[in-house]
């Protein structure tokens, strides 16, 4: 029975692979409709767009690529929050670096 | 004599199991590298997506309803993969092969949209040489593409494998490691549609 437990913790269950689907359908389909139907304001759809987006990453971490903090499991969500600050510092600073370079060369 | 069979049995049973999360941690990390890839490449679309060198701008050539399209493909791809795997560790054989066909096809439908957008836009005259953003689009989204394509031929390399040798627990190692593979490729879409498509529309 612990086995099964264990089993069902670290590699998913059919209710659970279920759950995430339907989070992510609905994540998916709140930006798409934000956009299509115009209804917003670029600041609010900008907004949406990155929370939803978020949110989903957020929610196949967990139910598709099973992260947690188990014993066992512990070392994979630590490699990927490693990496993620690694992927922050790549994009957000080589953006702010162009961006502010080309408002400087503008003026 | 039968109880030292028994230990040995226990300690093969023990390596294999630990073998077997090894390779899998080895491939998550390989994934965390394939990762800061992407994040280059979508920092080169950041930097770049503005230059379209007074050609078209991606309000211009995104079709939304393809792009929800090959999402919902990749989405239902995601959880047919789900269904494999939970078949695969309770060893049904059957279950398995069916539901990796089916993830094959889903697979198959969002390259196709894929390979419809790129062929549609390159004979516009929208080719990757036509602007810095149309090269810094068709190689990040190219990029995705690609790996997709790796992962369409990994599941028929594996589909062969199951249906010839059976679930050893090798193969559903191997297994494993696909299932983390296209689960990953899932969360960069959702990074390119929201980033690259959603924002370029709005």
């Amino acid at each position: 029975m612990s086995q099964h437990d264990h089993d069902a913790h670290s590699h998913g269950s059919v209710s659970s692979y279920v759950v995430g689907f339907v989070l992510s359908v609905i994540l998916t389909v709140i930006p798409f409709w934000a956009v299509m139907t115009s209804a917003f304001d670029r600041a609010t759809l900008f907004a949406i767009i990155v929370v939803t987006a978020v949110v989903q990453i957020v929610v196949h971490l967990k139910y598709f690529l099973h992260l947690n903090f188990t014993k066992e499991g512990k070392i994979d969500t630590l490699s990927f929050i490693f990496t993620a600050i690694v992927i922050v510092m790549v994009v957000a600073l080589s953006v702010w670096i162009i961006y502010e370079s080309v408002l400087m060369m503008m003026y | 004599m039968g109880t030292h069979a028994a230990a040995h049995h226990d300690a093969h049973h023990e390596e294999h199991h630990d073998t077997g999360r090894m390779t899998t941690l080895g491939f998550w990390i390989y994934l965390m590298t394939d990762c800061i890839l992407f994040a280059s490449f979508f920092a080169t679309y950041a930097v770049l997506f503005m230059n379209t060198a007074g050609g078209v701008s991606g309000k211009d050539i995104f079709d939304l309803n393809l792009i929800a399209g090959g999402t919902a493909a990749l989405l239902l791809s995601s959880i047919t993969f789900g269904f494999a795997m939970i078949s695969a560790y309770k060893k049904n054989k059957g279950g398995t092969l069916f539901w990796l066909f089916i993830t094959f096809l889903f697979g198959l439908a969002f390259i196709g949209i894929e390979l419809y957008e790129f062929n549609h836009l390159i004979h516009a005259g929208n080719g990757p040489s036509a602007s810095a953003f149309l090269t810094a689009f068709f190689s990040l989204v190219g990029l995705h593409g690609l790996h997709v394509t790796a992962g369409l031929l990994w599941i028929t390399v594996l589909f062969i494998d199951v249906a010839k040798r059976g679930l050893q627990d090798r193969t559903v190692t191997r297994l494993g490691c696909l299932s983390l593979f296209w689960h990953f490729l899932d969360v960069i879409w959702i990074c390119v549609f929201s980033f690259v498509y959603l924002m370029g529309a709005m």
